[in-house]
């Protein structure tokens, strides 16, 4: 078993606050990973870390030798102006930047490719809606087409279901099963307990530091639970600089 | 009779044949900017760094009078400082890019109308202000050519990731460092564009040839490729007509222009098909599904 991502000592943050703090562990390819927490525990400041969109203020994140962009990314609240005039298609095709780049044409191959990740998400005969009328759910399939083009090794999903309704959220996390049987290794930040215990096989419990780590059913209990709870949100502002920093740099 | 009107200038008159030539060029590569300026809340943008890049026109006048390439070259240097200086205070202090942007705008256009009053007379401010389509010579119409050439080069090499960073710039800079320098190369046309319309339509009419048209381009069509056809082709009829019009009765041609765009501006408000008034007004029984 190889890590596909390792955590050592990372602590992310903003302005010298740490939203997570000294993480250490491992994912192995093909894991199929939960992360949950309480808002504000530090599970979409751990995945801009890993997409390399935040530098860690110390400690290392390795990618087994993957490059920052071969990850694929779903942010939490996607910064999309769908006021844009772009149709459906041209934007899922956007998924195919590795292959086509700043300048590569579409050829028939490429166009067949997003056909069917439309179709594998249902948004058949979408292809050229302008992004700007699509509901909620329809937003959310079209950005899974996006990241299925994106052919990824890992795909890191910052709560995919929001505001989400069964139907759609059950068809996308049949996708999320999909590439899991295709041995690519997914990373998902959830609330939905039942849906965490139903489809992932591992789960890291977040409070800025790893509360658990390991199998779903080992990490989501009531006590672990309730004790990422107690995390408090607020930086503090009178924080005194950390003393597990302090305690490292004189060990080394 | 319409022969008159319509064609005969531009057979009888070399300088009407120029500046037909001249507008076509500017509509070639402004238009196109404009629609992305547009799309990008970025119009008023453009309108501030019209004025930022007279200081720069006018040192290049005090030095060597009405020269085309010391204007050109000093629009060019203040209008890409402006640009870079705004965006640094912003980055580095609390203000917003659009407020040190209006901050340096402003600042320029007193430091460019002072200059320019100091050395030449009160046509000489009218040229530097408002252009003069109507006397290109050779050499402004190269240059004006050279930089449409360019314009239309560059963004189609930038095309792709500009398109990315306006609709999803979290998701470009995940699978690509194109993102920032698409974004700079973007500001240089808008700057390159502006001082191309400036020879022509002056410093405060620049930005209508690129602004009016992209507007116009969206009350009529919904994706982009459309509205990019539809604001170079609506800015040179606006060129054209608006010279006719300048020939035919006392309007001075820039202000021509500027005025038969917005005279299809206010059409496509009310009559566009894309959320024209009228349209919104009487949109007829709504559809089944």
């Amino acid at each position: 078993m190889t890590a596909q991502l390792a955590f050592q000592n990372v602590t992310l943050g903003y302005d010298r606050h740490p939203a997570v703090h000294h993480l250490n562990g491992e994912i192995v390819a093909g894991s199929l990973l939960a992360v949950v927490g309480p808002n504000g525990a530090g599970k979409s400041t751990l995945f801009r870390g890993i997409v390399g969109i935040l530098k860690p203020l110390t400690g290392a994140i390795t990618l087994g030798g993957l490059k920052a962009r071969d990850i694929a990314y779903l942010p939490q609240s996607v910064d999309i102006d769908r006021t844009f005039p772009i149709s459906v298609f041209d934007f899922v095709g956007t998924g195919l930047w590795r292959t086509t780049g700043i300048f590569g044409g579409l050829g028939k191959t490429a166009r067949a490719q997003i056909g069917q990740a439309l179709a594998s998400v249902g948004l058949n005969g979408f292809e050229n809606r302008n992004i700007g009328t699509l509901s909620g759910g329809q937003m959310q399939r079209m950005l899974f087409a996006r990241v299925l083009l994106q052919d990824a090794r890992v795909i890191v999903l910052d709560e995919p279901f929001n505001a989400i309704d069964t139907k759609t959220s059950a068809d996308l996390i049949a996708l999320v099963r999909h590439w899991h049987a295709e041995k690519r290794t997914v990373l998902a930040a959830l609330h939905d307990m039942e849906m965490v215990r139903a489809h992932f096989p591992e789960t890291l419990l977040l409070a800025r530091g790893s509360v658990a780590w390991g199998s779903t059913q080992q990490v989501l209990t009531a006590d672990n639970l309730l004790e990422a709870r107690r995390m408090c949100e607020a930086f503090d502002d009178g924080a005194g600089t950390c003393v597990v920093d302090a305690a490292h740099s004189r060990a080394a | 009779m319409l022969y008159d009107a319509l064609i005969a200038p531009f057979l009888e008159f070399e300088f009407m044949r120029r500046a037909l030539a001249g507008v076509v060029a500017l509509a070639l590569g402004g238009a196109p900017i404009g629609v992305f300026l547009m799309l990008r809340r970025m119009s008023l943008v453009g309108d501030a760094m019209a004025h930022a890049i007279l200081p720069g026109a006018a040192i290049g006048f005090l030095f060597s009078g009405l020269n085309l390439f010391a204007m050109t070259f000093g629009g060019l240097i203040a209008g890409f400082s402006v640009a870079l200086l705004a965006g640094l205070v912003s980055r580095v202090t609390v203000i917003k890019e659009d407020a040190s942007l209006a901050a340096f705008y402003l600042v320029s256009l007193a430091v460019g109308v002072t200059i320019v009053s100091m050395r030449g007379t009160n046509i000489d401010l009218l040229h530097v202000l408002f252009g003069n389509i109507l006397a290109l010579d050779d050499q402004t119409l190269l240059v004006i050519a050279f930089n449409a050439t360019i314009t239309l080069v560059v963004m189609a090499v930038i095309y792709r990731p500009l398109v990315i960073e306006c609709v999803d710039p979290v998701f470009l800079r995940t699978v690509s460092r194109a993102g920032a320098p698409a974004h700079l190369a973007f500001l240089a046309l808008v700057v390159v564009n502006l001082v191309n319309g400036f020879h022509a339509l002056g410093t405060l009419l620049a930005v209508g040839l690129m602004i009016l048209p992209a507007g116009i381009a969206r009350f009529w069509s919904r994706d982009i490729t459309g509205m990019m056809m539809i604001s170079v082709a609506s800015a040179m009829a606006s060129g054209y007509f608006g010279l006719v019009l300048s020939f035919q009765t006392k309007v001075p041609s820039g202000p021509a222009i500027i005025l038969v765009a917005a005279v299809l501006y206010v059409f496509s408000v009310l009559f566009g098909n894309v959320s024209g008034l009228v349209r919104q007004l009487f949109p007829g029984r709504h559809l089944e599904a």
